[in-house]
């Protein structure tokens, strides 16, 4: 679906900022990613979000906006697009029903700000049937409306889909300006749709590899900014940050246990690429592979019991697991393609996501039962897959008109955007947690 | 729309800024006035003391500017094994290290962009272990070799084609100062 140019706002240049997000509703307050649907799911849902009432239409904190910004970036829902929605029913009692089947929509959102009593209220209204699905009222309690918008569409999605809602999320990602040999790096924080960039760190040396610990309050990434590679964790608050490896060699791929309370990394300490398990608390560190290849890029299961990694010992990339408890006992787990690489688990541990080559670097999803591989993408340098924590969405790096970007996929292959930045290239990231509730 | 704007950014001090990477030529800094007869570079030939004349380089400066055009071994896809015409950039800079046993060179292996950014810091790091090994071979120091990986964060040039991708798959002698 075409974004047409009425929809556009003007968007302020910040030069300081990694663009974001920019949606066919929102107008973009900063430089933004700009949402491209490149392929949407044939039986999306038709859903229709009115401007909410209690509040001027467009601008960042336009609700409406931003929850159907929300749907459509989920690949389930097809939002009506504003200039056909001529009514404003701010309540179920006002939808009238008849007209909302005329337009072929399945659902309607109605809502209203009351900034006097705090609240954002909304209704959910199943336009067949005329069933008031949902009916809320959220206390804004300090939030920006982007925030509470984000709530309303997790709230939908979830009683529309059954699935959990990922829009109170958060990205991470490496934005790398400039070109080589005078390439400045940042590690970004954003919201899942690309709004509000923060910079955590920045370097003229490479930054790698953001991996969020499990209670989203810290990350993990590799820093080059003593001239070689060293692991650290950050807590996002305050910025705080500890060197957690700073050994001989490469220290490198950073991967947090279930629990939160150790690493899985890469070192070379011992004269080759291996995975090794660091206890935070007490720096103690367990050796996990002791093949001479390439042994990284581990990845835990969900129980902590098993490390998915990547190894060349068969001689090219495959992907290997080991129990973190019998170290000798290391199976196979890929045998399609000469070439499958960065393991990632899927919340629910029943798949798991790879790069794969098949005619060009792309994402594949196994399922560790059937062992069968569905290749997700199709470009030809798709790599660094994270899920979503909800599993139903991953996010990765591929290429747009020649700069690298963040792609969205859901889980199933069947639709795909793209998160393109305005400025420079997008790479390597990592989708957080579900805040803690 | 005002931005977030909490800034928890860790400004990180360029680690290797003192370093002379093989495209850039320090000058030489101009000796002390002595009041020695004048000493003349290139023929006296100790290392470490050896004072060249006003304007003149050292002969380890000499030695170290004549490896400015041999200091980059490049790699075929996929491999690590040295090519047959890169052997003499090995030899070359064995020599040298040999000579000047208290110089220190740093191997910086690195990758083209294709396939995953920390296993490539894995092919990387294999080959500038392989350029290490071979200039053990020759009789250096391990104690004057470090090594380290960049995979494909840190290209020598951008670009998506094959031609990029040679000059990309590279192992880099550098020599600190």
């Amino acid at each position: 679906m075409r974004i047409s140019q009425a929809r556009r706002r003007a968007i302020v240049g910040r030069t300081a900022w990694i663009a974001l997000v920019a949606f066919a509703y929102v107008a973009p307050a900063a430089a933004q990613l700009r949402l491209d649907i490149t392929e949407g799911v044939k039986d999306a849902v038709p859903v229709a979000v009115v401007p909410f009432a209690g509040q001027p239409e467009g601008g960042p904190n336009d609700v409406a906006d931003v929850v159907s910004g929300d749907l459509r970036l989920s690949g389930r829902f097809a939002p009506l697009e504003r200039a056909d929605i001529v009514e404003r029913p701010s309540q179920a009692s006002e939808v009238r029903l008849e007209d909302w089947r005329l337009l072929k929509t399945d659902y309607v959102v109605v809502g209203r700000v009351a900034p006097d009593a705090g609240t954002v209220g909304f209704e959910l209204v199943n336009v067949r049937t005329g069933q008031q699905m949902l009916a809320e009222q959220l206390p804004v309690a300090g939030r920006t409306l982007r925030a509470v918008a984000h709530q309303v569409s997790d709230l939908v999605y979830e009683r529309l889909t059954g699935i959990r809602g990922v829009f109170g999320t958060r990205l991470a990602y490496v934005a790398v300006e400039g070109r080589a040999p005078n390439r400045n790096y940042r590690l970004v924080v954003s919201d899942a749709d690309g709004y509000n960039p923060r910079t955590v760190a920045q370097s003229s040396q490479p930054l790698m590899s953001p991996a969020w610990s499990p209670d989203a309050q810290n990350l993990a990434y590799v820093s080059f900014e003593g001239g070689v590679s060293a692991v650290y964790v950050q807590r996002l608050s305050n910025g705080e940050r500890r060197r957690v490896s700073a050994r001989a060699g490469v220290n490198g791929a950073p991967s947090w246990s279930p629990d939160g309370t150790r690493l899985a990394l890469t070192l070379s300490r011992d004269g080759n690429l291996d995975i090794y398990v660091l206890e935070l608390a007490t720096q103690a560190l367990t050796r996990i592979t002791t093949d001479e290849a390439i042994d990284t890029e581990a990845d835990w299961s969900p129980d902590g019991r098993t490390l998915y990694f990547t190894s060349d010992r068969a001689g090219n990339a495959q992907i290997y697991r080991v129990s973190v408890d019998a170290r000798d006992d290391v199976q196979r787990v890929t045998y399609t393609n000469s070439y499958n690489a960065r393991p990632r688990v899927s919340p629910d541990g029943q798949s798991l996501a790879m790069v794969t080559l098949d005619r060009g670097y792309r994402i594949a999803v196994m399922d560790l039962k059937a062992r069968t591989l569905r290749v997700l993408t199709d470009g030809s340098q798709d790599e660094s897959p994270s899920y979503a924590p909800n599993g139903a969405m991953l996010v990765y790096a591929t290429d747009a008109r020649g700069a690298r970007v963040l792609g969205l996929v859901s889980a199933d292959g069947a639709s795909r955007e793209r998160l393109a930045s305005e400025r420079g290239n997008v790479r390597e990231p990592a989708w957080s947690p579900f805040p803690a509730r | 729309m005002k931005l977030i704007r909490v800034l928890a950014v860790a400004v990180l001090a360029l680690g290797v800024a003192a370093c002379q990477k093989p495209t850039q030529t320090k000058p030489a800094e101009p000796p002390p006035a002595t009041t020695d007869a004048a000493t003349t570079s290139g023929i006296d030939d100790s290392a470490a003391g050896a004072r060249g004349g006003s304007g003149t380089l050292t002969p380890q400066q000499q030695a170290l500017a004549a490896l400015k055009t041999r200091n980059v071994i490049y790699f075929d896809y996929d491999s690590s094994g040295i090519p047959q015409e890169y052997l003499s950039v090995v030899t070359a800079n064995a020599a040298y290290l040999i000579k000047y046993p208290t110089a220190r060179v740093r191997l910086e292996g690195n990758t083209d962009e294709r396939g995953s950014p920390e296993y490539n810091i894995g092919l990387g790091e294999r080959r500038a272990q392989t350029v290490r090994t071979a200039l053990l071979a020759q009789g250096v120091a391990a104690a004057q070799i470090t090594t380290v990986s960049y995979g494909e964060e840190r290209p020598a040039v951008e670009g998506h084609d094959e031609a990029a991708y040679a000059q990309n798959r590279r192992v880099e002698f550098v020599y600190p100062q």
